[in-house]
């Protein structure tokens, strides 16, 4: 098997990514400034509890999660504004509306992540809802969390990467989604 | 006359966008399909007639290029625009979708204004 592994983007590079297209997609889709606030490595036994949470896995010479999290608030408000609609509460349509905003998000970074790291696929974003909940990272891979501040709500993009050992195999790997605790 | 539209893409939120967009610009649009990829868009092309097609690129079961390419070897689409939108930035992804025919491409996240614009220059 071809052993070759690219180095690994540095955590100056991540974070200029994921502000970039944050930044981008929240000015462009909704016309919200998503100002960046501190960024740091998260050891992997951390996890969510509460909100709204878009999952997607990448996969290619590299793979690993990326995760959108953000307050019941901003998910409405993010809903409010693709749509046109007034949403008090979460329901199927924000939830949609928080998968597409992780998918523009990731996808955009991942156009970055390419150039250093080889072709990458995405997975289908999936969401998860709910109060006082747990959630556990699988694997020891630590995580960067770059938190943002949008109109005075929180929204977290947290990214996980690892050298694909089955890089060159053909096979279609699977996100290491944080399983559910 | 109003034209009938197909939105393509395996997104709700997308394609619920861009219906909206779509009510927005000055073109007369009668008909909004909407298909969740590019075996669902095949379906429903052969039922009824649109006269322009909205399509992601990276969808499941049959992305947009081979659906591309496909609605190009009907005869009655040879000449109905086919509009790219999609987060995609590999160049060659975007380069195989022109050389397939498509007539133009508007990268995600986009702005209300580039669908029009699009769509103006176009229709």
């Amino acid at each position: 098997m071809d052993e070759k592994v690219t180095a690994a983007p540095t955590q100056e590079e991540i974070v200029n990514w994921v502000e970039s297209a944050t930044k981008e997609v929240f000015q462009t889709m909704l016309g919200l400034d998503a100002t960046v606030g501190e960024h740091f490595i998260e050891e992997p036994d951390k996890g969510l509890s509460m909100g709204v949470i878009g999952i997607i896995g990448l996969v290619g010479d590299w793979t690993g999660t990326a995760v959108v999290s953000c307050s019941s608030p901003l998910a409405c408000r993010v809903a409010n504004t693709l749509f046109m609609q007034e949403y008090a509460y979460v329901n199927d349509e924000v939830l949609d509306a928080v998968a597409e905003i992780t998918n523009m998000i990731i996808g955009n970074l991942k156009n970055n992540l390419e150039l250093k790291l080889g072709t990458m696929g995405l997975s289908i974003p999936a969401v998860v809802f709910g109060r006082n909940f747990a959630t556990r990272r699988s694997g020891k891979e630590s995580w960067y969390v770059i938190r943002f501040d949008v109109d005075g709500e929180r929204l977290d993009v947290q990214l996980c990467l690892t050298p694909n050992q089955l890089a060159g195999q053909n096979l279609k790997g699977m996100p290491r989604i944080m399983s559910l605790a | 006359m109003a034209m009938d539209v197909l939105i393509v893409d395996d997104s709700a939120a997308i394609r619920k966008i861009l219906q909206r967009v779509l009510r927005q610009t000055e073109v007369p649009i009668g008909n909004i399909l909407e298909a969740g990829d590019g075996l669902e868009a095949l379906a429903l092309l052969e039922q009824q007639k649109v006269g322009l097609i909205l399509s992601d690129i990276n969808m499941p079961n049959m992305d947009g290029l081979e659906m591309l390419s496909k609605v190009k070897s009907i005869e009655a689409y040879k000449s109905v625009p086919v509009i790219m939108i999609t987060t995609e930035g590999n160049q060659n992804k975007v380069m195989e979708a022109v050389s397939l025919g498509a007539s133009g491409y508007v990268r995600k996240p986009f702005t209300t204004e580039q669908i029009k614009e699009k769509l103006t220059g176009l229709v």
